[in-house]
């Protein structure tokens, strides 16, 4: 039981730690997308091995269900533009910049994992939970006891999301008042030719009354 | 269970590369995916903790990582909008073309 346990946790790992790679290493953001699709999988199926089955449940209905299909849709949209050619200007500084941020993070990892007591449990591992631990009663029964203000709060966290993205990506319409006379417009429908957006007062176009 | 250090370690195995992605990559989308990718990292530490015995059957990391959850899918909902947003201004998605505030 306990070597499958182990098994079962590298594999995860190993396919968490591929997803990873595939998200920051793509060239293509469609294949990123895909790669971390594959990580929340592995992450979700950790989740189902330390007794958190509702968190699996609700990993795969809003990471793989909601987050990567927003994702999948954006770059669709954007289509072929959404994968931008590599250059090198500032290469190194953004490579040296990473690779301080590498070397601390795995040395933080090295130091936790070398300092860590050995063996402090048995070879059947933790006391399995008693109860219906991580279970939707078990869970629900302590969001909505203990954490019900945050849990409030995040709906409303949610709403004010929903509002603040629809009034970005919607843009600015002709119809709209303040968008003709006087108001500072960026649309792309002021800017002459697309790529080629005016550099004067800041980027910002100003269009006659 | 496997001992809590290897989920650890793995959280910051994940952390450091969704970390080392944000750093180095220019397109707005792939930097979105890395964050994403480090908050799904915290996720395993905080589960990890909270199978501890020590917890005594407490959910205090589970509702903290469900917490985290949603606070992603708001955050990935705005960026998105100001990728496309900035796409609708600029045509490009390259986050250092992003310079309206320069000069």
């Amino acid at each position: 039981m306990s070597a499958m346990g182990y098994a079962y946790f590298y594999l995860c790992a190993t396919f968490a730690i591929l997803g990873a790679i595939a998200t920051v290493a793509a060239k293509n953001p469609i294949r990123g997308a895909m790669g971390l699709l594959l990580l929340i999988l592995s992450i979700a199926g950790l989740f189902l091995a330390l007794h958190a089955q509702f968190l699996a449940a609700i990993q795969l209905i809003v990471y793989a269900g909601a987050i990567v299909v927003l994702f999948l849709f954006v770059i669709m949209l954007l289509g072929p533009s959404a994968s931008t050619p590599s250059d090198h200007r500032g290469r190194i500084t953004r490579v040296a910049g990473a690779g301080l941020f590498a070397a601390a993070g795995l040395g933080a990892m090295a130091l936790l994992v070398g300092s860590a007591p050995k063996s402090t449990i048995g070879p059947t591992g933790y006391p399995s939970p008693t109860g219906d631990f991580g279970s939707v009663d078990a869970f629900g029964r302590i969001l909505f006891s203990q954490g019900l203000v945050p849990f409030e709060l995040s709906s409303a966290l949610l709403m004010v999301a929903i509002v603040g993205a629809v009034a970005v990506a919607r843009g600015r319409h002709k119809s709209d008042p303040g968008a003709i006379s006087g108001a500072a417009t960026l649309e792309a429908e002021n800017v002459p030719h697309a790529g080629q957006a005016p550099r004067t007062a800041g980027g910002i176009t100003r269009e006659a009354p | 269970m496997i001992p809590v250090e290897h989920y650890v370690a793995l959280s910051a195995l994940l952390f450091t590369i969704g970390g080392v992605g944000f750093l180095v990559r220019r397109n707005v989308i792939v930097a979105l995916m890395s964050i994403e990718v480090m908050l799904n990292a915290v996720n395993v530490a905080l589960v990890a903790f909270n199978r501890l015995p020590t917890h005594n059957n407490a959910h205090t990391g589970q509702v903290f990582s469900f917490f985290i959850i949603a606070v992603a899918a708001a955050s990935v909902a705005v960026g998105l909008a100001i990728v496309l947003s900035l796409f609708r201004i600029r045509r490009t998605v390259r986050s250092d073309e992003a310079d309206l505030l320069k000069n």
